[in-house]
């Protein structure tokens, strides 16, 4: 008791104290969180310039940030913010950076490239952002020439588009209950096998929409035990495209963390299908697929949107076989900047190391996200 | 044990109804009545006596003159079911039971049909079910021949007759080879319902494709999409098409339009190009040298 009444004491009397530090004497990092001195320092050399306009971007400072560049003059602030945040409502809008790598390349007595990583991080996952910077000496102090990406500029077009959706009237509350309700399409998953990996267990397979309406799909999967009890239960989340087409095949990609794939009997599989009011639009074209050996395996290609209409975000599935024709793995990646009709816009999806060599083919899918959506 | 506990009580309850009949006066009950049918019951005695009609879902309670004859008009009892009736006579009561079981005349007919939708040509791809019943919703238990009728959008009318058991009647049909909606109907007597089953084109069959040069692109446009049976496969259908060359691919998941799918790839000499929808495979072409 007299124990407990001490380590409350204590505890009072320290958090007093630390107030009163915090107070009289802050740290330089709370000092500009709380609108006070800059933590920045002096930009004396290359690195420190970049650095600082890295804290600056990281702190919404975009003021701060577009009077520090050399080159300011060549656009303006707006542009700027644009650049790093997107012209367009993308990933990047809602992302924030979380951290930043600076790489100094070469430098000389009056200018250097550094190169800038920038670690977004955004609701679905992290992503990064590399550019060389160019850096200037002036003066006393070095100052960072920002090598902005313009505007993707569509040409005045008129681009025609036969729209086609699906629209559904599902039954009433009012109808006779041997009315039948619109049936759910009709969905078969064609692949599906268990792998074994270092995190765990996982369902790789592929799932078509055999029917003629467009479809919403999931799978879920059960491990169970060699006496038939289950393990673990899991879905795809979002390592499928949920909306699918007539004839549309779409990978899934089913974790199990902790699982072994030797205490399992087998697998009970769950596809459900809804049928969902879509449309037939975007169409998006990948071109210039690669597959990129260890390492750094990955998938590379490029996404052009061909509809009229801007996608905000794109989701890239890749399915990647072995020479005979089995998926071996399902990997994934959103990109961070919207696909402005006929613009291309690059991807590059992570194949892990082991399994590079033995794919023999890919084929990827496109999920597309709109505002507003595709009317 | 519990068969003899309810044995017991059975007799007990049976012997104080008899008794109590014979202290009061005793009812001439019918056996059954027919669903929303008039019936009535004579009680036997004299003086006043209220009557009481318990069942599934209705009770009625009647003052009764007893040596006469109570009437009951048509439609008082209308749920199907055992039915205990209750006469109380001052002190002494007396009991008795009747059944009442659906009219024979059926008026309504749910009609189960499925599925909603089907791809053509898919033998017994249809299942039709029938439940027979009265005007006052109960199922008819006694057979009633049930004729099926499923008229599709051309061609022959295909015809089922079948009997009801227990209430129910069931049959399969084949979704026929040419695309379009069903009238699938069902009928008992007079009393018919029906129901609306759409056939659509199968997979796609001999599907190709033609490509030809517009500028630095090649137009690849497929022929009309069919299924095997000739019916045009439905817009919106996704045909996909991969353009192989130099180690690299492109592809690109295109949608019917009209009837055909259109897409412009990069034109490149030597390049394959191979289209697909769904699990079937096209032709390839071979573009250049």
């Amino acid at each position: 008791m007299n124990k407990g009444r001490l380590l409350a004491a204590f505890i009072s009397v320290a958090t007093v104290v630390f107030i009163v530090i915090g107070t009289f004497w802050p740290g330089p990092s709370a000092v500009a969180y709380a609108g006070g001195k800059s933590l920045l320092r002096p930009s004396s050399t290359p690195t420190a310039a970049v650095e600082n306009l890295g804290d600056e971007i990281r702190l919404l400072a975009w003021e701060k940030a577009y009077s520090s560049l050399g080159n300011k003059a060549q656009f303006t602030e707006q542009e700027f913010e644009h650049d790093l945040t997107g012209y367009y409502l993308s990933l990047r809008t809602y992302a924030t950076l979380e951290s930043f790598d600076v790489r100094p390349l070469h430098a000389s007595n009056n200018d250097a490239e550094v190169q800038i990583r920038l670690h977004w991080s955004s609701v679905v996952g992290a992503f990064v952002n590399t550019r060389n910077l160019r850096v200037v000496k002036n003066g006393d102090r070095w100052d960072v020439d920002w090598p902005l990406v313009k505007k993707p500029l569509v040409p005045p077009q008129v681009i025609a588009v036969n729209y086609l959706r699906w629209d559904v009237i599902d039954r009433g509350p009012g109808d006779d209950w041997g009315v039948q309700d619109v049936e759910a399409p009709h969905v078969r998953i064609v692949d599906m096998h268990p792998v074994q990996r270092a995190e765990g267990v996982v369902i790789l397979g592929e799932l078509l929409n055999e029917d003629v309406v467009p479809a919403y799909v999931s799978v879920r999967a059960t491990l169970l035990a060699k006496n038939g009890s289950p393990i673990a239960s899991e879905g795809s989340f979002d390592k499928i495209s949920h909306i699918l087409l007539p004839k549309q095949v779409t990978p899934f990609l089913i974790n199990f963390p902790n699982a072994t794939l030797s205490e399992v009997g087998s697998v009970r599989m769950g596809p459900l299908s809804a049928l969902v009011s879509a449309s037939a639009d975007p169409v998006i074209e990948i071109e210039n697929q690669r597959l990129n050996p260890a390492p750094d395996a990955s998938l590379t290609g490029q996404l052009v949107n061909q509809s009229g209409q801007v996608v905000n975000i794109a989701h890239v599935l890749g399915t990647f076989y072995d020479k005979t024709g089995q998926v071996v793995w399902v990997a994934d990646q959103y990109t961070d900047s919207a696909l402005l009709p006929q613009s291309p816009v690059p991807f590059d999806v992570h194949v892990p190391e082991d399994l590079a060599r033995k794919i023999s083919s890919e084929r990827t899918v496109i999920a597309t996200y709109s505002v507003g959506g595709f009317q | 044990m519990r068969s003899r506990l309810a044995c017991l009580l059975g007799g007990l309850t049976l012997a104080t109804v008899q008794m109590a009949c014979a202290e009061g006066g005793s009812m001439d009950l019918p056996t059954t009545v027919e669903a929303g049918n008039a019936f009535s019951i004579q009680c036997t005695g004299s003086g006043k006596a209220v009557l009481y009609i318990v069942g599934p879902g209705q009770a009625l309670r009647r003052d009764v003159e007893l040596g006469g004859t109570t009437s009951f008009p048509a439609g008082s009892l209308y749920n199907a079911g055992h039915y205990l009736v209750v006469l109380v006579a001052g002190p002494s009561t007396g009991s008795g039971s009747l059944n009442v079981v659906p009219a024979s005349q059926p008026a309504d007919l749910s009609f189960l049909a499925r599925p909603s939708r089907l791809p053509v040509g898919l033998h017994d791809g249809i299942s039709g079910t029938v439940y027979v019943f009265d005007a006052y919703r109960n199922l008819i238990t006694t057979p009633a021949s049930v004729s099926f009728e499923l008229s599709p959008p051309s061609g022959a009318v295909q015809q089922r007759t079948m009997v009801t058991h227990d209430g129910a009647a069931w049959t399969e049909m084949d979704s026929t080879a040419k695309e379009g909606v069903d009238t699938f109907k069902a009928q008992v007597d007079r009393v018919s319902s029906t129901r609306v089953v759409e056939q659509v084109p199968g997979d796609p069959c001999g599907l190709r494709m033609a490509a030809r040069q517009s500028g630095p692109y090649l137009e690849v446009q497929t022929d009309p999409v069919r299924d095997c049976s000739g019916n045009a496969v439905p817009d919106g259908t996704i045909v996909t098409f991969t353009e192989n060359y130099g180690g690299a691919q492109s592809t690109v998941d295109v949608p019917l339009k009209h009837g055909i799918a259109q897409v412009e790839m990069p034109a490149y000499n030597g390049a394959r190009i191979s289209v697909a929808s769904g699990v079937v495979l096209g032709n390839e072409i071979q573009w250049g040298r």
